[in-house]
Order: C-alpha cells, then sequence, then structure tokens
C-alpha cells in the first residue's frame, strides 16, 4: 500500500531508533534532518529512556549537508557520542537525507568498527520502509554487525530461545508483553532472551543470540526475516505463534506449540498449564454474574483499527473467553501481501466450534477506515460496540457511543508503564481493562 | 528590518533576514551588545543532539485553524506530529466549548519509488482525498526533507488544485535541513497565510490580533476595557478571520520568537500597527506594555487606570510570596524570547537568575524595532545574567551547565528540559499554557506555582536519588560549550563568546 494515509499509525523506516532505545544502554545515532528524532518520539515514545529522544545524538542535516554530503558530521558526532554517551551498543540511522544524498553511513562507521567499539549502522532513509520492517533490519544488522563479533561460542545451550514478539514502542505495551511472554516461557522451563527492555539482560544477552536452541516469532510477519537470518547464520529453528497470546485459550495454545516444538517433558509443561488454568478460571468464574447479568449493557461486537497481531490476538480471546463477536477487523500496520492470506486463514478458523466470516480489511488508511467502521456501525445500532484502536478513535466512540481500548499507538489517554496483555495474567488484565472503561461510563 | 515579500513562495529563513544564531556563551550584556553591533557569530557543533525542525512548527500553527486540511508531503515518519497536535487541538477545543471533532491531517507517505519517480502525482490524489473527506476552506501542503531535495514542483500542483476546487490551496516551503533555526518554521506558516489567505482590509475593524499558540483567552478581558475585541490566531481562527486580520487595529506578540513575521507581516503589507514592547510579564512588563497598547490605540487614560487596579489588586499577594524567594538561584532553560522574559519575571519575584540556557538568539526581530528586546530590557532593569548561553535544546549543554551552577530552582520552557533539573534533584517547573504568565494575574500565578514546586521537594528527591545518567565523566567535567567550536576541533578554539 503506498497512498495517502491520514492518521497514520506507525512511522518511518528512522523509527527503529526507538528499538535501540529499547536495549539496555543503547545509544540510537541519528544520520538525520533535526526533527525526526522528535517526529518518532511524539507518535512512539514513552519518555526518553535512557539516551533516546533529546539525548539521543542527531547530525541534525542542514542545507550545506545536502549539497555537500554529510560523512564528516557523521564522523564527528560519531566520535564524540562515544565520549559524551555512556552507551553499551551504538547504532547509526539514516534518515532521509542521507540516503537522498548517498553519504556512505557503512564506511563512516566502519572506521569505528575496525577499532572494535561497539557499533552498528542500518542504511535506512525514512522512506525506505515502515518502522516495523525497519526493526527486522535493525536486529539483524546488530546481529551481524556486533553479535556475530562479539559473541563467545556458537555452542547450543539447551532451552535457552530467543523470542522476537513485540516490537518496543510501536507495540505501546511491548515492555509488559514482552515480561509476558517470558514469564509462561521460563515457567516451562524455557530460558529466555526477550533482548529489550527490563528483562532482557542487555548487550550480554544479545551476545547469547547465538547460542539459543531456537527462535520463537510471535506475529503473523514481522520477526519472520529475523529467524529466517538466524537459520542460516546460526542454524537455528525456529516456531511462529501468528499473533499475540491473550488469556487462557491461546496462552496454553502457544505453550503447547512451544513444547512440542522444542521437545520438553510435556507432562511437566500439562501440569502447568492446568495450574495456570486453574487460577484463571477462578477469576472468570468470579466475574461470570456479571458478564451474564449486568442489565445496562457490555459490548458485543468489536472491531479493531490495529495491528495484525494485535488484532488477531485479541479478536480470539474476546470471542472464546468474553463472547464479543468481532466486527470488522481494520488492519493498519501495511502488512506485506504475500501475508495477508496467512491473516486471513487465522480469521477464517477463529473458532474452534463454527464457521465464522470475519471481514478482515487491510489498509493503513486508519481515517478510511474510521469512515468504513461507522458506516458498519449502522447496522448495529442495538448493540454496545467495542473499539480496539488508538487515540485517533477517541471521537469516534464518543460520537457511537462505542467503549475503546487503546492497544495502538498513539497512546494519548492513558498511561502505560508495565501493563502487558500476554499471558494468563495479561488476559486477566485485559478483562479488567475493558470492563473498567465499560463501567466507568455509568454515572 | 526585514523585508516581507508575498510573492516569494518561500520564506526567507531566520539566518539570513535576522541573523539568528544557535550558540553562544558569555554575558546576557555581551550578547545584546553583539546583537547591537550585529558581531554576533554562530558556531558549529562537533556533536549535537536531536533538535526540532521547521515542519513542526509550521505544522503547529497551520493544523489548529479551524476549517482546514494540512497536507504533509512526505514520508509517514514526518507525521509523527499530527496524533500530538490533534490532542492539544481536541483539549483546547472543549476549552473554547467547541463541538469535539478531529484534526484532519494526511501524509502523502512518499516512498522509495517516488524519490525516482517523483511524488506530485500522489500529492494530487492526497489533496482530492482530502478535499472529499474533509469539505474545508483550505488546504496547506506543507513540506519536508524528502520532497525538497527531489525537487517537487508543489507550487504547480497547488495552483491547478486551488483552481479546480475553488479554494485556496497554499505550500508551506518547511524543509527540516532548510533552516538551522527550527522557529523559521513559524515564519514559513504565518508567510503561507499572508500570502495565501489574507485578504487586503476594506474596513477597520475593532479587534487586535494576538498571535499566540493555544494559550488561554486572558487578553480578551484586558481589550475589552480599551473597547477592543482580541482575535486569536493562528489556532483556532477560521479562515475567514484569518482573511480579515489585515482590518485589525493592532497586532500584539506573547513571544516575539514566535510572531514578529506576521506582524511585521500585516504591518508592511496592510498598515496594521505592531505592538513592539516586550510582551507583557511581570509586573513592570505590564505596565510598559499597556502603556504601548494604549499609545498605539489612542486610550492612555485607559491603560493607566488598568495599570493602577492592576497593582492594588496583585502586587500585595505577590510581594508575600516574594519573601519566600529572596536569596534562592534561579536557572532559565526556554526558547529565546520567552526565556528572556522568565529571566525578568524571576528576578521581579526575587530570585536570583544565575544562567540561562536558552535555544536561540535573534538579534533583532522582524519590525526592526529595538523596544522589543526582551533581554536588554531586562540587563537595564535588573542588571547582568553572567551565565547567558545559547545552547540550541543541547540537553548535553544543560546538564553539563546545571551541574556546575547548582541552582535551587529551574524555570523550563520547552518540553524535553525538565527531567534533567529533576534528575539532578533540583524542583524543576515547566509551564504549557504561554498565556498564564500575562499581565499582574499572570506574575501571581507564576509566583504561587514556582511556591508550589519548591515545597513539592521530596517527590523531587526521591526520583533523583534513583535516576540515571546517560553522560560520562568525561563529558560533565568539559567546559558546557566545549562542542560549541567553529571546526577546529579541541576545546582551545570552540569557547567561542567565553571571557
Amino acid at each position: 500500500m503506498s497512498g495517502t494515509l491520514e492518521q497514520p499509525r506507525f512511522t518511518c523506516a528512522l523509527g527503529s531508533c526507538q528499538s535501540v532505545v529499547a536495549i539496555k544502554k543503547g545509544v540510537p545515532i541519528l544520520h538525520s534532518g533535526p526533527g525526526c528524532g522528535g517526529q518518532i518520539q511524539r507518535l512512539i515514545g514513552q519518555g526518553e529512556g535512557y539516551a533516546g529522544g533529546s539525548t539521543a545524538p542527531c547530525t541534525n542535516a542542514e542545507e550545506a549537508d545536502v549539497v555537500f554530503g554529510g560523512e564528516k558530521k557523521l564522523r564527528s558526532v560519531i566520535e564524540n557520542s562515544f565520549k559524551v554517551i555512556d552507551g553499551d551498543l551504538y547504532v547509526v540511522l539514516t534518515g532521509c537525507t542521507a540516503a537522498i544524498t548517498g553519504d556512505d553511513v557503512a564506511a563512516v562507521t566502519s572506521e569505528f568498527q575496525v577499532d572494535d567499539k561497539p557499533i552498528v549502522y542500518v542504511e535506512e532513509g525514512g522512506f525506505k520502509s515502515n518502522n516495523y520492517a525497519s526493526h527486522e533490519r535493525l536486529v539483524n544488522a546488530i546481529i551481524d554487525q556486533y553479535v556475530h563479533k562479539f559473541k563467545e561460542s556458537d555452542e547450543k545451550i539447551p532451552n535457552l530461545v530467543n523470542v522476537f514478539a513485540s516490537i518496543p514502542y510501536q507495540d505501546p505495551y511491548w515492555s509488559g508483553n514482552l515480561e509476558g511472554i517470558k514469564k509462561v516461557l521460563e515457567d516451562i522451563g524455557l530460558k529466555v532472551n526477550v533482548l529489550f527492555g527490563n528483562e532482557s539482560g542487555g548487550v550480554e544477552e544479545w551476545k547469547t543470540i547465538p547460542n539459543a536452541a531456537f527462535n520463537i516469532v510471535i506475529g503473523p510477519w514481522v520477526g519472520v526475516k529475523i529467524a529466517k537470518h538466524l537459520k542460516v547464520k546460526y542454524k537455528q529453528p525456529y516456531l511462529q505463534f501468528p499473533y499475540l497470546p491473550i488469556g487462557a485459550v491461546e496462552t496454553s495454545r502457544f505453550l503447547r506449540q512451544v513444547a512440542e516444538f522444542a521437545e520438553l517433558d510435556t507432562e511437566k509443561v500439562e501440569a502447568y498449564i492446568q495450574e495456570e488454568e486453574a487460577k484463571y478460571y477462578t477469576h472468570i468464574e468470579k466475574m461470570a454474574d456479571f458478564m451474564l447479568e449486568f442489565r445496562y449493557g457490555i459490548p458485543r461486537r468489536v472491531y479493531s483499527i490495529a495491528d495484525s497481531s494485535y488484532a488477531l490476538g485479541f479478536s480470539k480471546f474476546l470471542l472464546n473467553e468474553l463472547g464479543i463477536i468481532p466486527g470488522p477487523q481494520y488492519i493498519v500496520d501495511d502488512i506485506p501481501e504475500k501475508y495477508q492470506d496467512y491473516v486471513k486463514e487465522q480469521f477464517e478458523n477463529i473458532s474452534e466450534l463454527q464457521k465464522r466470516t470475519v471481514e478482515v480489511v487491510f489498509d493503513p488508511d486508519a481515517g478510511k477506515n474510521q469512515e468504513r467502521l461507522e458506516e458498519d456501525a449502522k447496522n448495529y445500532e442495538d448493540k454496545r460496540l467495542l473499539i480496539l484502536g488508538s487515540s485517533w478513535d477517541k471521537n469516534l466512540a464518543d460520537k457511537l457511543k462505542a467503549d475503546l481500548l487503546i492497544v495502538s499507538v498513539p497512546v494519548q489517554h492513558r498511561l502505560i508503564m508495565n501493563c502487558g496483555y500476554t499471558g494468563y495474567a495479561g488476559g486477566l488484565r485485559a478483562i479488567e481493562d475493558i470492563y473498567d472503561r465499560v463501567l466507568a461510563t455509568y454515572r | 528590518m526585514s523585508t516581507i515579500n508575498i510573492a516569494e513562495p518561500s520564506v526567507q529563513i531566520r539566518e539570513k533576514r535576522l541573523g539568528t544564531i544557535n550558540a553562544f556563551t558569555g554575558a546576557a550584556s555581551e550578547i545584546v551588545q553583539q546583537s547591537q553591533e550585529g558581531s554576533l557569530k554562530d558556531a558549529k557543533r562537533k556533536f549535537s543532539q536531536c533538535l526540532g525542525c521547521n515542519a513542526q512548527q509550521a505544522f503547529c500553527q497551520l493544523s489548529m485553524i479551524k476549517d482546514v486540511a494540512v497536507i504533509n508531503h512526505a514520508p509517514v515518519g514526518c507525521a509523527g506530529e499530527f496524533a500530538d497536535f490533534n490532542f492539544t487541538y481536541r483539549i483546547e477545543q472543549e476549552k473554547r466549548d467547541l463541538p469535539e471533532d478531529i484534526g484532519r491531517y494526511f501524509s502523502t507517505n512518499i516512498q522509495e519509488k517516488d524519490t525516482v519517480f517523483g511524488a506530485t502525482k500522489k500529492l494530487e490524489e492526497t489533496i482530492h482525498i482530502a478535499y472529499e473527506r474533509v469539505k474545508p476552506r483550505a488546504i496547506f501542503i506543507t513540506t519536508s526533507c524528502a520532497s525538497g531535495i527531489i525537487g517537487e514542483d508543489i507550487e504547480s500542483v497547488a495552483d491547478k488544485a486551488s483552481e479546480e476546487l475553488g479554494i485556496p490551496v497554499v505550500t508551506c516551503s518547511c524543509e527540516g535541513f532548510r533552516s538551522k533555526v527550527w522557529t523559521t518554521g513559524f515564519d514559513a506558516a504565518y508567510h503561507t497565510v499572508l500570502r495565501g489567505i489574507v485578504k487586503p482590509p476594506t474596513k477597520k475593524t475593532k479587534k487586535i490580533n494576538v498571535v499566540n499558540f493555544w494559550g488561554s483567552h486572558v487578553f480578551d478581558e484586558i481589550f475589552e476595557r480599551f473597547g477592543y475585541e482580541a482575535q486569536y490566531i493562528m489556532p483556532f481562527a477560521s479562515i475567514e478571520e484569518l482573511e480579515h486580520c489585515s482590518e485589525a487595529a493592532a497586532t500584539i506578540h506573547i513571544c516575539p520568537s514566535l510572531s514578529t513575521y506576521m506582524g511585521a507581516g500585516l504591518s508592511q503589507l496592510y498598515g496594521v500597527p505592531e505592538i513592539t514592547a516586550p510582551p507583557a510579564y511581570g509586573i513592570d512588563g505590564t505596565d510598559g506594555w499597556l502603556r504601548a497598547l494604549g499609545k498605539v490605540l489612542g486610550k492612555e487614560e485607559i491603560a493607566e487606570q488598568l495599570i493602577k487596579e492592576g497593582h492594588e489588586q496583585y502586587v500585595p499577594q505577590i510581594e508575600k510570596l516574594k519573601e519566600r524567594f529572596k536569596g534562592k538561584r534561579a536557572y532559565v532553560t526556554a526558547g529565546a524570547a520567552h526565556g528572556q522574559a522568565l529571566i525578568h519575571l524571576l528576578r521581579e519575584l526575587g530570585f536570583d537568575v544565575i544562567g540561562a540556557s536558552v535555544f536561540h538568539h535573534d538579534p533583532v526581530y522582524d519590525s526592526g524595532d529595538r523596544d522589543m528586546d526582551v533581554l536588554a530590557h531586562a540587563v537595564k532593569t535588573y542588571g547582568d545574567v553572567k551565565d547567558y548561553r545559547v545552547c540550541n535544546k543541547q540537553s548535553c549543554e544543560l546538564v553539563n551547565a546545571l551541574i556546575r551552577s547548582k541552582p535551587d530552582f529551574i524555570m523550563a520552557r520547552h518540553g524535553g528540559m525538565t527531567l534533567w533539573g529533576a534528575k539532578l534533584g533540583i524542583p524543576t517547573l515547566l509551564i504549557g499554557d504561554e498565556q498564564f504568565g500575562i499581565g499582574y494575574k499572570g506574575a501571581l500565578n507564576y509566583a504561587r506555582r514556582i511556591d508550589e514546586t519548591l515545597d513539592s521537594i521530596e517527590f523531587i528527591k526521591n526520583f533523583s536519588k534513583h535516576a540515571s545518567n546517560p553522560y560520562t565523566e568525561w563529558w560533565l567535567t568539559q567546559e558546557p560549550g566545549y562542542f560549541q567550536g567553529g571546526g577546529s576541533g579541541g576545546c582551545g578554539g570552540c569557547r567561542t563568546g567565553v571571557k
């Protein structure tokens, strides 16, 4: 999709600078125009982190750099970044200006790489892709230019796994979601590299990527290129789970697939699943009377204006665990065409009990999707609606008197710290959040 | 004085028009003197951190005009701010009792192939989509680094669309790399409105243009006393109101760094007088501003009356609070003119202002009128500020300066800077609403908020105990202006302005 975008809900290739910020003591160095970092921060940022936002080094391209090239300036900024900012890993990312004028970023960066400085470059150019795709290139660049060089060995550590799931910051709940995934995987006996955020061990953990016995990709498309790269590079097989596992049904399904793939002790894993499900459904039972009897209306139909991984994960969860039926799903992550059928297939098999048809629209123009949603909602005036969207959808939700759970950037109407929706605990959290929003509408 | 030429599609950038600079280390009196002599020199930094760009400031002024659609001719990343401004737009709608709506902003989504084959077709399509969806009274097209470098002829696209649709479709040249001074983006937005929207006057109205962001409507009450009405521009004005802003009785500024291009434009093109006294911050600043306003409107006696009332009502309360600030050392970090106004205000409240890091410096404004020089005024009234830095929003320079000067209190005017005060355990205040501090009441407002901030020391101290610091030992032992070198490398040649 390449046309007009109203209310874009992702950013450009340079947006992967936020993935650098998500690595402990990671320092992005932007070789870009002066406003690029700020634009990314404004859409997907959640504070500066360690050295993001206005702390991040940037060459701040000006006219002379566009005319005469900016390599000299880049060299100077890199050199001084090492002096000024105490980082474990520095990543040079290029914006539109340098990409069009053709600065040789690889050559400049390699001057520092030969001295074994922990520095990586990714030649992007904002216009080259969105930040979903560039996240994959960033991770692969770090693997090739940093991990491969500084790793201790290629020796496989049994039960060590690398997980490629939420994209830091683009997924507003990335931190909590990674935590949730790590927890359930550890509980079934794996050692887990999540690579980003609080629950990771920073660059030391990155250096153990080659030691993992296998990789897990969560989501229908982002991360696949990383896993394929690792398959060739370190002979690691990978398992793909096509959406965020939210709540008991999907988390248990996820864990069973992992257990089978990794040939874990099935009995132990089953015992864990039984135990977790028992706890989980005690809570569900507690609130079942509310769900069944509440006389003033709770949501019955859900629309998503979200990325593919969220739309799928939440639709499955809401249908099976709360009885909220999926209406049209507007997928706004600009998912490449070759993965679209895969997503549709997942929606077709959303129910194990009956054939369900879910309308799936792939269009990153969220403004257009809002028009479609509003049109569709006219047919369901008898139902209370739930929208899984972003702060852009507040107006529409108000207009339709729908409940809005924000699961996509931009997020301006709630504060997120370590909230996540993955795993058993994440499912309970999602239920609390959804009905909290519903109940808060009553006086 | 700069000449406003609306026949040109692009605004002349600030560094050329006004001689604006981004780096200085010295005393306030020195920068004032060098500004007057025209001897200020800029410096190139050997290390730099993320700034803002023209496009953001242009969008800031264009995006909340009530009945427009804005198209950003750019890759999707440049649209990061859409949501941010939409959030502001909606909150401020509510404050103004306006119906709930969203801002209508579109990205042409320039991609790699477009940088090779051109993106004007995409722009045409986007204009039509925006028109169909929004039916706006005008469409603005803001440019980007990408559209600028590939050399798009967007001017003819806009002209053609304007003819087809029967509404103004006006371009705004605000490529990020175009100017090193991001406030050029404000000028670009005003240039766009001056050349594409504002019509020559057919009558004089009783309105006074207030060129501002989306601040509170503090001028309503003041102007009413003079028999006039405030016309806030550009956020929340309609296209029709902007068409007629040439008919106003005067233009005032809340911050000369923001809006002197608009003021000078309306003055030069349509004879709308501009109040060039420093904005009404602080008691003394408000006195001067009211007198200047009274003079332009020919109602000096009303100005004197307002001054008298203001003093009676607010000064005693301010005096009481001043006791608590006596001897406290304050540091200011802000844009340019607003920061200078804050210096003046803090000193009036009894603080010892030990230093300031402002983002840029305009040696003169578009009117050419030296009266507007807020810093000169501050230095003349309360004496010099020895440690005055132009830091271009480089947080490394600010952190370094703060560690050296160890102030008791920091007053900030831009996002992204307060965090550093708090990390160092220094009570820090940022006030978003520029109009919050206007007038006598504004001085009291500020005094109260400062008092509140100084009182909240428990949180700041606890936070600072646990805060991380990404800066190296090495950096924190260098001079804050270390990187303001002219390209010579080592620190010997780079301490521009250090005595």
